[in-house]
């Protein structure tokens, strides 16, 4: 079987300095892979090159099998892929319910109509109610985006990535800045909204790493020096030394 | 034929140059702050119709002196009123800032001194022939405006480059908070940035106003054109602007002496054809589309101009 | 105080409003009966449709232009020549579904220029649209058949072949139709909000990366809100062109792009009848000052130039602000700080103007020692005590003025403490 993303010899350079220097991984479908490393060490630029943002100083990135890197963020978005950012990332101006509905209306083959009426289109509306409950945010439906609490952003933030039903999802430090009351609930929600797809998600929090993930690689340096089982990485002395700098 | 080229060539020499000293200060402006000036060719005419006024009292040279001052002290007040306040929203509202000021400004100035041309006139001691060319006078005051532009573009290369101030100043585009913190007054940087650009723009109109005429079009007549050169030579490059300046200068100056069509250049060699069709439109004709049509061009294809080091 | 677009749009939602403003329409005339007012309004609503157009661009997808009236003058021209074809007998269409040539030429120009500019966002855009904008008016030269010259193109509205029994020669009969196509335009228009193309441009205005995530190019979403704009701003065009049937090389130049660009933006970007305040009050103000005052551009340029500093939302923001402390019941706090405010205010602008008029008569009149009329005053602008006079009440209403801002931000400050609170019990 296919893996579901595919990253070979992928590397970065800005200028003179080189960020991520050969990175190789491969996520089987389905699979829950965490990346974890110091602070520096490029999994903010990993996660920019995989979804389009940054271009590919060499290597190559394949998701299911077919190559995307070189391609535009939202060609690769329609390949299947979703990503969620690190500072929030929404529609400030609109209202919960309605960046829920924009996260759909490519997905659900609306493209750039400028002849249906959203408000008409009941499946869509109705679908976006079904997101709304999940996340949810029912209480929270009709409040613009930008006057969310924090948490409740982070969370319209996870759903509006996954609700076009991309099958790879990309999230960076979803739980950052959560009380853990807050945290353990965004476990939850993550574990049950990526059920049948593909995560590959940036942490800090260990807690929530150890809890979510099948499998873990360490960036340091823009190099994986270790990809292995959770109990494995934890009992890694390379891993310990790259951590507590000893 | 040659005559019609030597001439063309000294003009737009000289028309470039002048456009130089006017686009200099804006890329000045841009490359350091960030603030594409809209009203920049409106500082321009100021600096003109101060130059007249002082003129009458102190005469050219007092004015020379003078005038780019006052327009440079007008721009620090401008910067310090208005465009700080406005920098906070972005640079869509600096851009909306500065082209509302076109209108203040341009209005203000028929306000004070009236919608008549002034009689702002070239100094008697350079009011002399430098040299004739085919029979045409080479007026001293062109090679005054030509001595000046070079001046110009020296002086401000030594300063940005050669001084502690010019240094301060580069930094603190890229990097305003690290130069913050090491003690400078980054808003007041900006503030003597903008009015050393107006004031660029003011001593422009001190050497122009004279030449051309001194009139309330003058800033609309001009503005357009330079942001053409601005854009042309790459945002915040000064070498851009001069290559730019002289470019469109020439570019313009040679269109309007083509008095003839393309169809009529295929009649001289025998063949009639197109005389009918755009191809029998007098070249001279294209002169004023021609500017913008280069600066869409660029910005279509290499935005950040012939020179310039990064899209705007 | 951050506005949300969702009360004012609750209120246009409504197709109460949309009657309302059809009966407005219709009954105007008969309020408002003198010939001079019937042209206004037919004028206003010319502007409406352009500013309106122009806000698909700006207020809805973010995107800066400085050269929209090359869309509206092409349309208008375009227009005058499908005229003068019906004059000239050799084409048959009538005279109401003429600004319907105006707008399919904006929409192909939109597409044409469009492909181009749309291709760069941000200012590189705004610059792209300044240099066409200045390249089509300057080429007006070129082009002298199309363009007309230094006398423009003229044609005469009254071509005989209409679909309804008027001649639309009469001024009363062009304020309807162009009523009408305001009314269709404007709805049209609103209408297109609601699509998905209409929220993406929203949403590309407002993240243009999430919005990549959510699957779209921007760049295609602007090029066709462009072309759609370009398509409405055409048919202003047709309706300029039937009202004052002549159209000149300026009517497609940056003076006629600068005006549409301070109608929206005085009006309001953020919210759908924003324009629709700046298109009237504008018209209004152009009209009616121009003949009282030398000054009108200078008041309309301090007025931008303010706007732009202190009230970014434009005057339809002021309002919709107001929507959520009335929900709450707060509004009434306003009251008095905004009651204070008037004196000031009052005292700041009347010292302004005398100024200025005196300013402008000392420049421009051939006899400045005569006196001139203000504020039912005779005032002599050679006077130094005028002067000081002027000068005093302007700083006194301005100082005056920043004390009760201070106190209104204060209030504003105390007003959204109390409807956080209010949400917070919900």
């Amino acid at each position: 079987m296919t893996d579901a993303l595919t990253l070979s010899q992928v590397k970065k350079r800005f200028g003179p300095a080189e960020i991520i220097r050969g990175v190789d991984l491969a996520l089987a479908p389905g699979e829950r892979h965490a990346i974890i490393g110091p602070n520096g060490a490029g999994k903010s630029t990993l996660f920019n090159l995989i979804s389009g943002r940054y271009p590919l100083s060499s290597g190559q990135v394949q998701l299911h099998g077919r190559r995307i890197s070189g391609l535009a963020p939202h060609q690769i978005n329609r390949r299947g892929l979703s990503r969620s950012f690190q500072i929030t990332n929404l529609f400030q101006r609109m209202t919960v319910f309605e960046n829920l509905r924009c996260a759909l209306l490519w997905a659900r083959g609306y493209g750039y109509s400028f002849w249906h009426l959203v408000g008409r289109q009941s499946a869509l509306n109705e679908e976006a109610e079904q997101h709304l409950e999940k996340l949810g945010l029912q209480k929270r439906r009709d409040v613009p985006a930008s006057l969310l609490t924090y948490a409740e952003q982070r969370t319209l933030e996870i759903g509006t990535t996954i609700a076009g039903g991309a099958n790879v999802i990309l999230l960076d430090e979803p739980t950052a800045g959560m009380s853990l009351s807050e945290r353990d609930h965004a476990i939850e929600l993550i574990r049950n909204v990526t059920v049948d797809k593909t995560l590959l998600i940036v942490e800090h929090d260990m807690g929530v790493v150890f809890d979510l993930a099948d499998r873990i690689s360490v960036l340091v340096y823009g190099q994986i020096i270790a990809s292995d089982e959770p109990d494995q990485i934890r009992g890694n002395a390379e891993v310990q030394k790259a951590y507590l700098g000893t | 034929m040659i005559e019609s080229v030597v001439f063309s060539l000294l003009n737009g020499v000289l028309y470039g140059m002048l456009l130089f000293m006017l686009a200099s200060g804006l890329t000045l402006i841009f490359g350091m702050m960030g603030v594409l000036n809209f009203a920049h060719a409106s500082f321009y005419m100021l600096g003109a119709y101060c130059a007249y006024s002082i003129s009458q009292v102190l005469g050219f040279w007092g004015a020379l002196v003078i005038a780019p001052i006052i327009v440079g002290l007008l721009g620090a007040l401008t910067e310090r009123v208005g465009l700080r306040n406005v920098h906070k929203h972005g640079h869509v509202a600096e851009l909306l800032f500065t082209f509302g000021l076109v209108y203040v400004i341009d209005e203000l100035v028929i306000l004070v001194w009236g919608q008549l041309p002034v009689d702002y006139r070239i100094p008697e001691a350079l009011d002399f022939t430098l040299f004739s060319l085919y029979g045409s006078d080479f007026p001293a005051y062109r090679g005054f405006i030509l001595f000046m532009a070079v001046a110009m573009f020296v002086a401000i290369y030594l300063l940005l480059v050669r001084t502690r101030v010019g240094m301060i100043i580069r930094a603190s585009l890229s990097h305003p908070d690290m130069v913050g913190a090491l003690g400078h007054n980054v808003p007041r940087i900006f503030t003597f940035v903008f009015a050393f650009g107006t004031g660029l723009a003011g001593l422009a109109g001190v050497m122009a106003g004279n030449y051309f005429i001194t009139e309330p079009g003058m800033a609309f007549a001009m503005g357009p054109i330079v942001f053409v050169v601005v854009v042309l030579g790459g945002l915040g490059s000064l070498g851009g602007a001069l290559v730019a300046s002289l470019i469109i200068g020439l570019v313009t100056t040679f269109a309007v002496g083509m008095n003839y069509s393309i169809a009529d250049m295929l009649a001289s060699a025998g063949i009639a054809f197109g005389q009918d069709s755009v191809l029998g439109i007098n070249l001279s004709r294209f002169g004023p589309m021609l500017p913008y049509l280069l600066m869409v061009l660029i910005l279509i294809f290499r935005p950040r101009g012939l020179m310039g080091s990064r899209e705007s | 105080m951050s506005t949300s677009n969702f009360p004012g749009g609750a209120v246009v939602r409504h197709a109460a409003v949309w009657i309302a403003a059809i009966v407005v329409i219709i009954v105007m005339p008969y309020v408002f009966t003198s010939s001079s007012s019937v042209s206004m309004m037919s004028q206003m609503g010319v502007f409406i449709v352009f500013a309106l157009s122009y806000n698909m661009l700006l207020g809805e997808a973010g995107m800066l232009s400085f050269g929209h009236a090359v869309y509206f003058g092409l349309g208008g021209f375009l227009t005058l020549h499908a005229i003068r074809a019906v004059n000239d007998d050799v084409w048959s269409f009538p005279l109401e579904l003429m600004p319907l040539v105006g707008g399919l030429g904006g929409l192909a120009f939109g597409v044409i220029f469009g492909s181009v500019s749309t291709r760069r966002a941000g200012v590189t855009f705004a610059m792209i649209t300044l240099g066409i904008g200045a390249m089509v008016e300057a080429s007006a030269n070129m082009f002298t058949n199309f363009f007309g010259g230094e006398s423009g193109v003229s044609g005469n509205r009254v071509t005989e072949v209409t679909l309804l029994p008027f001649s639309y020669g009469p001024q009363i009969e062009v304020y309807y139709l162009i009523g009408a196509w305001t009314i269709v335009a404007a709805l049209l228009m609103f209408l297109l909000t609601k699509t998905p193309l209409g929220r993406m441009a929203n949403a590309v205005r407002d993240n243009p990366e999430r919005a990549q995530f959510v699957g779209y190019s921007t760049t295609i979403a602007r090029f066709i809100q462009f072309a759609l704009s370009g398509f409405f701003a055409g048919i202003a065009g047709g309706l300029f062109a039937i009202l004052f049937e002549i159209m000149t090389a300026p009517n497609v130049g940056l003076i006629q792009s600068g005006a549409v660009l301070l109608m929206t933006f005085i009006g309001g970007l953020g919210v759908f009848f924003g324009p629709i305040i700046g298109a009237v009050l504008v018209t209004y103000m152009q009209i009616a000052l121009s003949g009282f005052s030398e000054g009108w551009i200078l008041y309309f340029g301090l007025l931008f130039v303010l706007m732009v500093m202190y009230v970014p939302n434009g005057i339809a923001g002021v309002i919709v602000s107001h929507f959520a402390p009335w929900q709450a019941g707060l509004a009434h706090r306003f009251a008095v700080p905004y009651l204070l405010a008037i004196v000031p205010a009052l005292l700041a602008l009347a010292g302004l103007v005398t100024m200025i008029e005196m300013g402008y008569h000392l420049s421009l009149a051939y006899d400045p020692s005569r006196p001139i009329e203000l504020f039912g005053m005779e005032i002599t602008a050679t006077s130094v005590a005028a002067w000081v006079v002027a000068v005093a009440l302007f700083a006194a209403g301005l100082v005056a003025l920043r004390w009760v801002a201070g106190r209104i931000r204060q209030r504003w400050g105390e007003v959204n403490q109390a409807m956080d609170a209010q949400r917070a019990k919900q």
